[in-house]
C-alpha cells in the first residue's frame, strides 16, 4: 500500500503539558477514508449529475469487463496467430478509430436493434434487449474502446519472451497452461493498462450510445450525453460547465490510475 | 543408448548429422559457432520441426519422422537448460523450481526439491526474484528447474556462454556433480574445448551442419578435423588414466596410462581416482636417441603410427606409447632431418607441467 503520512501525523497530537514538557499523547483520531471524500464531493452533485455519474461508471465498467476476454483473444491471434487474412481481421478491429462513432453507433441499431439479425434473435429467444438500455450503451462503448484495449495488450504479448513458453514446454506444461501461469502473467502490464485506458475513454463515449441507446436519463445519459444535453437547453452554460470538469477531472484519475497499476504490475512479473 | 539423427534444411546451411551415444554419460556436440548444434538439440528436444528426424533413447523412440512419430516437447520429458536460463521472471526462485515439479506425476518423481536444492547449493536464494540473481546462480537455478522436471534426459545449450571466466568456474564444478551424481544422460552443447574436457564423457565434433567425428574424447583428440575448430595451439591427445602414486609434497601424480605410466603435475587428487590430461601437441618433444640429463619427467618410448601435414612448414606427428597415441607438432624441417616416418622408433618428451590447464577428475565408472 501507499504510504499516507497524513494518517500517522494524526494520529498523535503534540502539546505542550503545565509542566511546560512535550508530550506527545496518541490521540483518537479517526484517518480520514477515501469514502468520506467521494461522499463529500459526490453531496455537491445534482441528482441529475449523480445519475450521470454512476451510469458513466457503470457503462464503462460494464464495457470493460465485457470487451477484455474478447480482446485478450483478438491480440493473441493478431501476434501468434498464423492464418490467412489475419491483416483483415487487424483492420476490422482498428475500425473503430477511424469511422465516425454514430456511423457505428448506426451499424450496431441495424445488428442489435430489435429486429436486427442479432438483436432480434436475442430479444425473441432470450428476451435481452439492447437498443435503448444501459447495457446496450455498454456495448457501443465497448466496440469504440475496443481498439485502444486490443492495442495495449497486444504490444504487452508482444514484449513476452516465447522463450519463456518454449522453456515452460519442455517443463511439461501443455498450451492452456502455459498462457495461464506464464504468457498471461506477463501481459498483465498490458493488460491493466489497456482495461483502464478503455475505461477512462468509455467514461466520454457519445457519439456511439447517443445512436445506438439514445439520451434517455437515467437509462443512458452518461455524462457526455448531459453534457450534451446541457448544452442544448438554454440557461444551461453552468450546468454544462460542471459536468465538464467533472469530465476532465475522471479522465485524468483514469489516466494516472492506468500508470500506477501498470507500473505495480511491472514490478510484479519482475521488470 | 542414445541414437540421433535430424536433418533441416536452412537458408545459412543445412543439418543433416547423426551419432550415438552411451547413457548414461555426458554426450558433447562440439563445433564452431553457427555450426548446427543448437538447431540440433532444438530438433531433439522436439521444440523445432525439423525435415527429418529421429530420437530414440534407451530404445524409446521419441520422434521418427518415417514412422510418423513425434512426441510433442511438453511430453518427451526432455529437459533443458537454455543459454539465457529463461527463468520466470515473474515467479521467485522455489516457484521456477517447483514448475516443472508440479506437472510430473508422482511415481516419477525420483528427483527430490530438497536434494537438488543441496546438490546445487540453492538455499539461500529460494526467496529470490529472478532479476535478484547473478548470471552465475540463474543457471544454477535453471538447471534445477530443468532437473526438477524428472526427464529422462537432459540438454544444455552452451549454459556457461553467457557467463565471464569467473562465474564459469562458479559453475562447473555443479555440472560435474550432476554428472557423477545423476545417472540422467547429458546432451552438452558447447563450443569452449575447456568445458567438453572438463564434462564431456563421448564427444560428437560437428562442422558445417555435419558430424565430423565422434567417440570417446581419446579418439576425438586424435581427429585432424579438430585442429580447424579449436586452434593450432589447443591441438593434444587426450587422455584418461588412474592416479595409481601421489607426490603431494610436489604436487605431482603418476597416471596408469595404457601400459606406461605419466607423471602429471596435478593436485587434489588419491590414488585409484580418474583424472584427465590433455598433452598438448605443441610442447611434446620427439627424440630418435634415448635422451640424458634432461629436466623432464617422462621419457616414453613409442613407435611413429602417422605423419601429417599440419601447417605448411609443420607436421603432426602421431605417436603409439604403450597402447594409446599422442600427438607431437614438429616443423617440417625436424620430420626430414630425423627422418620421422611411420613404424620409426621414438623417444617421446612429456614435461610434466605442459599438460593443459589442470587436469580433470573423471567420474570413476
Amino acid at each position: 500500500m501507499l504510504p499516507c503520512p497524513g494518517i500517522f501525523a494524526g494520529a498523535y497530537r503534540v502539546y505542550f503539558d503545565p509542566a511546560g514538557r512535550l508530550t506527545a499523547q496518541r490521540a483518537k483520531v479517526r484517518p480520514p477514508s477515501t469514502k468520506g471524500y467521494v461522499r463529500d464531493a459526490a453531496m455537491h452533485l445534482t441528482p441529475d449529475e449523480l445519475d450521470a455519474l454512476r451510469l458513466s461508471l457503470n457503462v464503462a465498467a460494464r464495457s470493460v469487463l465485457f470487451s477484455l476476454p474478447f480482446a485478450v483473444l483478438i491480440a493473441w491471434l493478431l501476434t501468434r496467430g498464423r492464418f490467412a487474412g489475419r491483416w483483415l481481421l487487424d483492420a476490422f478491429v482498428h475500425l473503430p478509430l477511424v469511422l465516425p462513432p454514430v456511423a457505428l453507433g448506426y451499424v450496431l441499431l441495424l445488428l442489435f436493434g430489435n429486429h436486427g439479425p442479432i438483436g432480434g434473435w436475442l430479444h425473441d429467444r432470450l428476451g435481452i434487449q439492447l437498443a435503448f438500455t444501459t447495457a446496450g450503451a455498454a456495448l457501443a462503448t465497448a466496440v469504440m474502446a475496443f481498439p485502444l484495449m486490443v492495442r495495449s495488450i497486444r504490444l504487452a504479448l508482444e514484449n513476452v519472451d516465447p522463450g519463456l513458453e518454449a522453456a515452460a514446454r519442455t517443463l511439461g506444461a501443455k498450451p492452456i497452461d502455459r498462457f495461464l501461469t506464464i504468457t498471461l502473467p506477463l501481459m498483465l502490464p498490458g493488460i491493466i493498462a489497456g482495461a483502464v485506458t478503455a475505461f477512462a475513454a468509455g467514461l466520454g463515449e457519445f457519439g456511439a450510445v447517443i445512436t445506438f441507446a439514445s439520451n434517455i436519463p437515467g437509462i443512458t445519459r452518461t455524462i457526455p450525453l448531459a453534457l450534451y444535453t446541457a448544452i442544448q437547453s438554454p440557461g444551461g452554460d453552468d450546468q454544462a460547465l460542471r459536468l465538464a470538469v467533472m469530465s476532465f477531472v475522471l479522465g485524468l484519475i483514469g489516466l494516472l490510475l492506468a500508470e500506477v497499476l501498470a507500473r505495480r504490475a511491472r514490478h510484479l512479473v519482475g521488470r | 543408448m542414445l541414437k540421433v539423427r535430424v536433418a533441416k534444411k536452412r537458408a545459412e546451411f543445412t543439418l543433416d548429422a547423426q551419432f550415438e551415444a552411451p547413457t548414461p554419460g555426458v554426450v558433447a556436440l562440439f563445433g564452431r559457432s553457427g555450426c548446427g548444434k543448437t538447431t540440433a538439440i532444438n530438433i531433439i528436444s522436439g521444440l523445432l520441426a525439423a525435415d527429418e528426424a529421429r530420437v530414440e533413447l534407451d530404445g524409446q523412440v521419441l520422434a521418427d519422422t518415417t514412422a510418423g512419430i513425434s512426441v510433442p516437447p511438453e511430453q518427451r520429458r526432455i529437459g533443458y537448460v537454455f543459454q539465457d536460463g529463461r527463468l520466470f521472471p515473474h515467479m521467485s526462485v522455489l516457484r521456477n523450481l517447483r514448475y516443472g515439479l508440479k506437472r510430473t506425476r508422482a511415481p516419477q518423481q525420483t528427483i527430490g526439491l530438497d536434494q537438488i536444492v543441496a546438490l546445487l547449493g540453492l538455499e539461500s536464494l529460494l526467496q529470490r526474484q529472478p532479476y535478484q540473481l547473478s548470471g552465475g546462480e540463474r543457471q544454477r537455478v535453471s538447471l534445477g528447474r530443468a532437473l526438477l522436471s524428472q526427464p529422462g534426459m537432459l540438454l544444455l545449450d552452451e549454459p556457461l556462454a553467457a557467463l565471464d571466466t569467473a562465474r564459469r568456474e562458479e559453475v562447473l564444478p555443479y555440472l560435474e556433480r550432476l554428472r557423477d551424481n545423476l545417472s540422467i544422460p547429458m546432451v552438452y552443447v558447447s563450443h569452449q574445448f575447456d568445458e567438453v574436457l572438463q564434462l564431456a564423457t563421448h564427444v560428437v565434433l560437428m562442422d558445417a551442419g555435419r558430424v565430423v567425428a565422434q567417440g570417446s574424447l581419446t579418439e576425438v583428440s586424435l581427429v585432424p578435423q579438430l585442429r580447424a575448430i579449436v586452434g593450432p595451439d589447443s591441438v593434444g591427445a587426450v587422455l584418461d588414466g588412474a592416479v595409481t602414486n601421489v607426490d603431494a609434497s610436489c604436487g605431482m601424480a603418476e597416471l596408469q596410462v595404457g601400459s606406461g605410466s605419466l607423471n602429471v603435475s596435478v593436485s587434489g587428487v588419491s590414488v585409484g581416482e580418474r583424472v584427465r590430461v590433455q598433452l598438448l601437441a605443441r610442447d611434446i618433444i620427439l627424440g630418435i636417441e634415448e635422451p640424458r640429463g634432461l629436466s623432464v619427467r617422462n621419457q616414453l618410448r613409442g613407435l611413429v603410427t602417422d605423419v601429417v601435414e599440419d601447417e605448411e612448414d609443420a607436421r603432426l606427428v602421431t605417436v603409439d606409447v604403450g597402447g594409446v597415441n599422442v600427438l607431437s607438432r614438429v616443423t617440417r624441417g625436424a620430420v626430414e632431418k630425423l627422418g620421422l616416418r611411420v613404424g620409426l622408433s621414438v623417444w617421446v618428451l612429456v614435461k610434466a607441467v605442459s599438460t593443459r590447464g589442470h587436469a580433470f577428475r573423471v567420474a570413476a565408472r
